[in-house]
């Protein structure tokens, strides 16, 4: 079975952010660039199956040049090929660009299962693995939390409000792995040392049969206006008291200000 | 036409629904154009009465048998079939577990730009721009569309429900030409009467130090008292003492209750993204430097096995 892994590198979860100059991205510098936590869920489940299942996993990523940090680091993790779509034009893209010419790498590659994190820590938007599956017109699991692959038909367990429901589709599919499909190992020392030995294949708009105003900023349908930083929150009061007391303050704050009794 | 996908689950309309639809009909008279709510699936002709107290100008129903069962692509389709007949410019959708998992194809199918789990929609020239909390919170950006199409998801509990009951033609719509490729085949809702943390007024969470798993019935009893649901920090869901779908912050849910009550967290910057947008904060801790107490509107220095037994006490005392 062949399996298409797709990956985003973004700042670390510890960084602190800073706007920069221009007022609509953040300051890059100094920032620790990592793959996206759900990415590496995406990653786990893909070795989990070609390990009973058999076959051979490709990690991509759209990105800058420094998007190779997180292939080799999905490589070493036992991923055996990398794509890494490279090219000026992809910069800028919003989900819809980004879907636009990862959906032709889906194409490209006719994979059997593909596999997404839920979202890229950042952006935080929830949308590209879906819009993947539509514009490659596969079906899709999305935020699945348990997956079980069945001659040729997955089924996967998804957290719902209130519960769970379980969504079967027939490959070729879409899955969109959500915390708590599995624990993702760290790659060990031999891992790292064969992952500079595996390929990575850099591909441009032109090598996706794609043009460059469908992709990147140009191919958008949102842009950032701007970016803020949050107001900061001022701390209120602050108590060391009896417990009792302490429980009285809590009641006539939830009473009085918060006026949630 | 602004179009509203209103989620319905067996003829009962989601709250985070009655928001999207609320927020339509106000966008319906800064842009001039009509707000129609489309419910689908099964049971759905059971949720257009509630749907009608919201002020929507037109009711879409498709209840085909192709959509007797949750699909993503099945639903996307129906949703995009109305838009493009409708020549709708605005869709929303509310973000639910199906409103985030249906709205990205229905964004594919009809070119449409979108922006997930917004806190804030305005009007400029014309066009929209949305407001949504970027790196979890750590940042906020404003976006703006380039497609004619624009479409949004609104974060739960934030968007005010307004009452505004309309009259509106109830369109029924032929579903029956769909065949949906992702189907539900089961579904499990646990027991009922738990509040949806996402969802939920209050939300009281519990951290490292929790100690144990065999201490949550404590801010479960909170929580119960106060009509909430229970979060959790990622040390309290790594440490294996709660299930990961009630960690709160940048890997978990980023929630925005009214009231959040933080026992034993410290407060890691990916906590506080997670939780930092709730209107009131009320941390419990013992180390009078944890950060969270930079964030609380009300900080407790002090054991949380002492502070909330005494408050839930309290609370029992008030009823």
């Amino acid at each position: 079975m062949n399996f298409l892994v797709f990956v985003k590198q973004v700042p670390d979860t510890e960084t602190k952010i800073q706007i920069a100059g221009d007022g609509k991205s953040i300051v890059e510098e100094g920032v620790n660039f990592i793959v996206s936590p759900y990415d590496e869920i995406a990653i786990e489940e893909a070795l989990l199956r070609k390990e009973a299942l058999g076959g051979e996993i490709t990690v991509v990523t759209m990105g800058p040049n420094r998007g190779e940090a997180a292939l080799r680091t999905a490589l070493a993790m036992g991923c055996d090929k990398a794509v890494h779509l490279e090219d000026d034009a992809f910069l800028g893209a919003d989900s819809y660009a980004t879907a636009k010419a990862l959906a032709a790498v889906v194409k490209k590659y006719s994979p059997d299962l593909v596999f997404f994190g839920k979202q890229g820590v950042g952006t935080d938007n929830t949308q590209v693995g879906q819009m993947v599956a539509e514009m490659a017109g596969l079906g899709h699991i999305g935020m699945c939390v348990k997956l079980e692959i069945e001659g040729d038909k997955v089924r996967g367990e998804r957290e719902i409000e209130g519960g769970r429901e379980t969504i079967e589709v027939s490959l070729p599919a879409v899955v969109v792995a959500q915390k708590g499909l599995n624990e993702p190992r760290y790659p060990a020392l031999r891992g790292i040392m064969q992952a500079k030995r595996k390929p990575i294949e850099k591909l441009t708009v032109a090598d996706l049969g794609l043009s460059a105003d469908e992709v990147g900023l140009a191919g958008s349908r949102t842009e950032f206006a701007s970016l803020t930083l949050p107001p900061a929150r001022e701390a209120g009061k602050k108590l060391e008291v009896e417990p009792e007391v302490a429980a009285k303050e809590i009641v006539a704050f939830l009473k009085n200000e918060a006026k949630a009794l | 036409m602004i179009l509203v996908f209103a989620e319905q689950r067996d003829g009962i309309l989601k709250k985070a629904a009655k928001e999207a639809v609320s927020e339509g009909k106000r966008l319906s008279s800064k842009l001039s154009v009509p707000v129609a709510a489309v419910v689908m699936g099964k049971g759905a002709a059971g949720a257009v009465d509630e749907v009608k107290n919201f002020g929507p100008d037109k009711v879409f129903l498709v209840e085909s048998a192709p959509l007797d069962q949750y699909s993503a692509d099945g639903f996307a389709e129906a949703m995009a079939n109305v838009a493009k007949e409708q020549g709708a410019t605005v869709i929303l959708f509310p973000a639910t577990t199906m409103g985030v998992d249906v709205a990205p194809r229905v964004a594919a199918k009809v070119k449409a730009g979108l922006v997930s789990d917004i806190t804030g929609l305005e009007v400029a020239d014309g066009k929209l721009l949305a407001t949504k909390p970027v790196y979890s919170g750590k940042a906020i950006a404003t976006v703006s569309f380039k497609s004619d199409i624009q479409m949004v998801t609104l974060r739960s509990n934030v968007f005010p429900l307004e009452e505004n009951p309309s009259s509106p033609e109830v369109v029924t719509v032929d579903g029956s030409g769909i065949s949906p490729m992702g189907i539900a085949v089961s579904t499990e809702l646990k027991e009922g009467g738990k509040v949806e943390l996402a969802e939920a007024a209050v939300v009281v969470s519990g951290g490292r130090g929790m100690k144990g798993p065999e201490n949550f019935p404590l801010i479960e009893e909170l929580a119960e008292l106060l009509g909430g649901a229970v979060g959790a920090s990622r040390a309290a869901v790594d440490a294996g003492w709660i299930d990961h779908s009630h960690q709160v912050g940048q890997t978990g849910k980023v929630v925005s209750p009214t009231v959040y009550i933080a026992c034993g967290i410290s407060g890691a910057i990916q906590h506080i993204a997670g939780m930092g947008s709730s209107k009131f904060i009320i941390a419990i801790n013992k180390d009078e430097d944890a950060p969270i107490f930079n964030v609380a509107s009300l900080g407790i220095v002090g054991d949380l096995f002492k502070v909330v037994p005494a408050l839930t006490e309290e609370l029992k005392n008030l009823n």
